[in-house]
């Protein structure tokens, strides 16, 4: 019987997928590369310019941004100074700043590509019948896979690091939007529809701003998602607290691990509560 | 003036539409038709016109395709098969733009649970129409809040809608169609979600509205009562199917079949009967020609003990008793205009029976029931009484009673 199994020679997946990405990469290798070095260029340029910030007044324009935007309360504001003044402390300022840059490009650009997509999702069956598969394998797929199209694509460094991000961050934004936009109560599509509305302006004056609570949630999920990505990220070369985590673990350093990972947590406590609060403040 | 026609309309929910339809012609019930072919008739074969000005109400239980049925008027939902014509022209045929514009210019809509945007202001609701169509900020401005202040909520503009009570809610849904001045307006249940006494006010204002503004609507219940207070003409609904269309008057009188008479039925008949159907002819006295001896006889002839007094012109004047007569006719007076008495209630005939009941119950007379001075009848309370409980419509009730 199991020879009967062998009698089927193997296929040659493995090798139909290598030679497809060789034919993409050689292809596109251009473009892929205007993007490398245009990322490169332009995170560099961020990178610095809040490297440049004194920390001092970095630390007080996030409490300041903190206090504010959680209605006057004291808590994530004082939370934000003492967690940065701690990762200061540990000389980790610029590995944050560049985890910074690096969460901030890939939600960035994931939110921009999920939003319309989420819409495209909401208004077309069949946009949705192709995306929520393929959202669903991204979501059961570990972030490291998507290292190895992005080093295909772009090699080693900050800008793989990035499209592996935005590749994993990518589906709440996505699914969130879908969502949001098909909860508008029946009732209130009508309305807009009844009034003589044309899509773009119901879209955007009905079902966008309804749907924004559910879409911002959305969009809090993916800046996580990114902000989980650092440490992976930093295996092909991205900059940031990630490649302290990663040399601690290689080198089975607890010490340095456990500092770089808390200043991680403190990041993605800080970014959470800011992206929620400026959601419910305009509910 | 014809505004709105529809003409072998339908509406059939789901796949299999033609075997969906076949089953239909064999007269096959709704329900079966879901079993053999999954399909669902919302709107079956619908046939009306509604004309300039009226109120035209679509009534029905739920599920019988009301919606549906409004729906398709502005083709929020498609029609599978008729035509559908506004002011002439074939809504039906017309492709995304004209549609467009016949929904912003044409007809606007009000919802049961009133469609406001939550993020917008009243004033911004109030808006929406004319923001869509385009119009200057100025001028919408201007449109909407002489809107709200016709429905006395100017102070609340700047308020979200959630903060307003569900009769405030829905004035501002009616606002916010005024606004865009449209020809037509469509109202599903739109006064349902609201509680009695204020659905009472909202029906009231929709009527007053009506006498100033002159709109033609369509007005979608369940509620008979409702129906019967501010329809002109009305259409029954049952599974889709529009099975009889009149007026009040004609639908309760004569009912198109079981089904209606059995819908008919739940009324609370208080409600819907009014003065007109429960007074009786009154027995009167010309007070300007007729004397004391001529009042005796005939009360006499009619065995009562009171007349109604009118002059000449058959205006009302009050009434007789038998003694004043009696006592007239000893002091050998030949008019019997020093005795009329004044102390009787006067009623309108459309009033409804239930607001009559406080001032029967309150009156040691009978009712007199005038319209423009005249006398027109008389409504005493064992008749009234008799009206409400009667299982037929008002047969037998308009009989020559005698009063006492
Ligand atoms: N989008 C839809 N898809 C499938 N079936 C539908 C759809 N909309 C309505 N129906 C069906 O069409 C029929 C008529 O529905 P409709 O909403 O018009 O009834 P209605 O008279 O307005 O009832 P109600 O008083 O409950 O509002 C119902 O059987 C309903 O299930
Ligand atoms: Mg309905």
């Amino acid at each position: 019987m199991s020879q009967f199994l062998d009698f089927i020679p193997k296929i040659p997946v493995a090798d139909s997928v290598e030679d497809a990405m060789d034919l993409l990469t050689d292809t596109f290798a251009g473009f892929f590369d205007v993007i490398k070095k245009s990322g490169k260029f332009s995170m560099e340029f961020v990178t610095d310019f809040l490297v440049m910030i004194p920390p001092v007044l970095f630390i007080l324009i996030i409490a300041a941004i903190a206090f504010f935007a959680t209605k006057r309360k004291f808590g994530l504001a004082i939370f934000s100074i003492v967690g940065l003044l701690f990762i200061y402390n540990q000389g980790l300022w610029e590995e944050l700043m560049n985890t910074i840059t690096l969460v901030l490009f890939s939600s960035v650009i994931a939110v921009i590509i999920g939003i319309p997509l989420g819409i495209l999702m909401s208004k077309s069956k069949v946009a949705e019948t192709i995306i929520q598969p393929l959202l669903d394998f991204m979501q059961t797929m570990p972030g490291f896979v998507y290292l190895i199209p992005a080093v295909a694509f772009f090699g080693i460094g900050v800008v793989p690091g990035v499209f592996a991000s935005i590749i994993f961050a990518l589906p709440p934004v996505v699914r969130f939007t879908n969502l949001g936009i098909r909860q508008v109560p029946k009732e209130l599509v009508e309305a807009a529809d009844s009034y003589g509305s044309t899509g773009w302006q119901k879209l955007y004056k009905v079902e966008l701003p309804i749907a924004r609570p559910t879409i911002m949630a959305g969009v809090n999920q993916t800046v996580l998602l990114s902000l989980s990505m650092v440490v992976i990220a930093s295996m092909i070369g991205a900059p940031g607290l990630g490649r302290n985590v990663l040399s601690a673990l290689q080198q089975a350093k607890v010490g340095n691990g456990f500092v770089a990972g808390i200043s991680l947590v403190i990041l993605a406590i800080i970014v959470d509560r800011l992206t929620q609060s400026f959601n419910k403040k305009r509910q | 003036m014809e505004k709105i026609k529809i003409e072998n309309v339908s509406k059939i929910f789901g796949r299999h539409i033609n075997q969906a339809l076949k089953l239909v012609e064999q007269n096959k019930s709704k329900t079966e038709i879901l079993k053999q072919t999954g399909a669902t008739i919302g709107v079956y074969n619908a046939n009306f016109t509604v004309n300039e000005g009226e109120i035209f109400v679509i009534m029905g239980l739920s599920g019988s395709g009301k919606s549906t049925l409004v729906r398709l008027l502005n083709r929020l939902i498609e029609p599978t098969s008729g035509n559908i014509y506004i002011d002439g022209e074939n809504i039906s045929k017309m492709n995304k733009k004209q549609l467009i514009n016949v929904r912003r210019e044409k007809m606007s809509m009000v919802f049961q649970n009133f469609g406001l945007f939550p993020h917008r202001t009243v004033l911004a609701n109030t808006e929406f129409g004319l923001e869509i169509r385009g119009i200057s900020k100025e001028e919408r401005r201007l449109k909407a809040e002489k809107a709200l202040n016709n429905a006395g909520l100017l102070p609340y503009k700047d308020q979200l809608p959630g903060q307003l009570s569900g009769g405030m809610q829905q004035r501002v849904g009616l606002a916010r169609a005024l606004a865009n001045d449209p020809d037509i307006l469509l109202m599903d249940e739109a006064f349902s979600a609201l509680d009695p006494l204020i659905r009472k006010d909202m029906q009231d204002e929709l009527l007053d509205l009506q006498q100033k503004v002159r709109k033609t609507i369509i007005f979608i219940t369940h509620d008979l009562n409702e129906a019967l207070r501010i329809g002109d003409r009305i259409a029954l609904m049952k599974d889709g199917e529009i099975i009889q269309i009149g007026t009040g008057e004609e639908i309760l009188t004569n009912p198109a079949n079981d089904y209606v008479r059995t819908f008919l039925e739940d009324v609370d008949r208080s409600k819907v009967l009014t003065v007109e159907n429960a007074m009786i002819r009154p027995i009167s006295l010309n007070i300007d020609i007729d004397g004391p001896k001529v009042a005796l006889q005939r009360m006499r002839e009619e065995e009562v003990s009171v007349l109604l007094a009118v002059n000449k012109l058959r205006e009302f004047k009050g009434y007789i008793t038998a003694d004043d007569a009696l006592e007239a006719s000893k002091k050998g007076e030949n008019s019997v205009i020093n005795y009329v008495r004044t102390d009787m209630p006067i009623v309108p005939p459309e009033m409804y029976i239930q607001d009559v009941l406080g001032i029967i119950s309150d009156s040691k007379t009978p009712l007199a029931v005038v319209q423009e001075e005249k006398l027109v009848g008389v409504l005493i309370r064992g008749v009234v009484i008799e009206a409400l409980s009667s299982s037929d419509e008002n047969e037998g009730v308009t009989e020559n009673v005698s009063i006492s």
